[in-house]
């Protein structure tokens, strides 16, 4: 039995199924970083550190020698916790599929848009500098009611990238109501807003809940890195007569390795 | 002759055919053993014969299990059913339906249901399509 706990919950492998069933389906629509970023792992629950390959010169211990320490950048856990009616649970083991699992969806939101922030946006609590934040270019601010300008914002930004010497394809990410706004409307001469950034990009448009605004980043791989060492895993905390308490975790650092990688576009005030 | 098993013509099967002949040949073996192994278990009244023999059985299970292994390293086909069916939880018609609707079974490694490989991930690891 490992960490997790979960050969404690009072679960039968029909439950389980639901439950992961469930999770992996949701996570994979709201983990936008992930669909942007380069990925490592997963190295395990063990796994507490990203090497940097660099030191810091520290005072030695004794006279005529020198001393260094390794810098390295730990990972953070995430953690949601979430519980279940083990009435639900029961109906899942006698085959029922439409199980009341609201608990579980938040926590897959919850612990998906904390993946998605701290890959845009960092999480300094936790060391971590996010791609808006490393970005090297100015923000771009955009009329965000003129959907008709974001083909020439795009364009601009993956020009910008170009001129830098960062290869595509390109993606953006675009929080929630940019990216309704985007496919809810076509062109003049009807062509759809969404196809034609897909094709300034060379790569994806995509939904990206957690996502202030929106980034435009190279897609080459080698520049943004997220490591994980365990992957998005459900552990088992504590249970009684009535209810399951569960929760979705996983330990992550994330590394901006091209500043000049990015652009992050927001709304104008 | 390779073996009396064989069906076709020896000169029309290569190496590799008659080396998996021989392990699935010996695989049968190894079987059959544990089944007469299992019924003269049954059958003796003596108990020091019976632990015996209960010994030695499961001594066919390990190198039927070896030899399974052999093959399955050799045949991504069965690899491939091996990975679906071993170490599920649910019945076995229902392993097959869920794997033929694309919805893997949960799988119990080491007394637990489980998910990859006995860890509890939920296995989604990178997701980006494009620029790999």
């Amino acid at each position: 039995m490992n960490h997790l706990l979960r050969e404690l919950a009072p679960i039968g492998a029909e439950g389980w199924a639901v439950i992961e069933d469930e999770a992996r389906t949701r996570l994979k629509t709201y983990l936008a970083g992930r669909k942007l970023v380069d990925f490592t792992g997963p190295l395990g629950w063990e796994h507490s550190a990203t090497e940097l390959g660099r030191v810091d010169a520290v005072p030695a211990p004794f006279p005529e020698v020198t001393a260094r320490r390794r810098r390295v950048l730990p990972l953070v856990e995430l953690r949601a916790p979430f519980e279940i009616a083990r009435t639900e649970l029961d109906d899942a083991q006698r085959g029922a599929v439409d199980i009341d699992l609201a608990g579980l969806d938040q926590a897959v939101e919850n612990i998906a848009l904390a993946e998605n922030r701290t890959i845009f946006h960092g999480f300094a609590e936790g060391g971590i500098t996010g791609i808006t934040e490393a970005a090297s270019a100015p923000t771009v601010s955009v009329d965000a009611t003129d959907l008709g300008l974001y083909p020439n914002i795009v364009a601009a930004a993956v020009n910008q990238l170009r001129m830098k010497g960062i290869e595509g394809p390109y993606g953006l990410a675009i929080e929630p109501a940019g990216y309704t706004a985007i496919i809810e409307t076509t062109e003049r001469g009807g062509y759809p807003l969404l196809d034609h950034l897909c094709e300034i990009l060379g790569g994806p448009v995509v939904w990206a809940p957690g996502v202030t605004g929106a980034v435009v980043l190279s897609l080459r791989g080698g520049d943004f890195v997220l490591e994980c060492g365990q992957d998005l895993s459900i552990g088992y905390r504590a249970h009684d007569g009535d209810t399951v308490s569960l929760y979705l975790e996983e330990s992550i650092s994330f590394r901006v390795l091209e500043p000049d990688a990015a652009v992050h576009i927001v709304a104008a005030p | 002759m390779a073996s009396e098993g064989l069906h076709e013509p020896l000169e029309l099967l290569d190496e590799g055919i008659i080396d998996r002949h021989r392990a699935i040949a010996s695989l049968i073996e190894e079987f059959d053993a544990i089944d007469w192994y299992d019924q003269r278990i049954h059958a003796t009244k003596d108990a020091s014969l019976k632990a015996l023999l209960s010994r030695n059985r499961d001594e066919e299970k390990e190198h039927a299990t070896m030899t399974l292994e052999w093959l399955r390293r050799r045949d991504p086909a069965l690899d491939k059913q091996l990975r679906t069916f071993l170490f599920t939880t649910d019945p076995v018609t229902v392993v097959e339906d869920r794997a033929e609707a694309g919805k893997p079974s949960p799988k119990s490694l080491g007394g637990g249901p489980t998910t990859v490989r006995g860890t509890g991930s939920l296995g989604i690891g990178g997701l980006r399509e494009v620029g790999k």
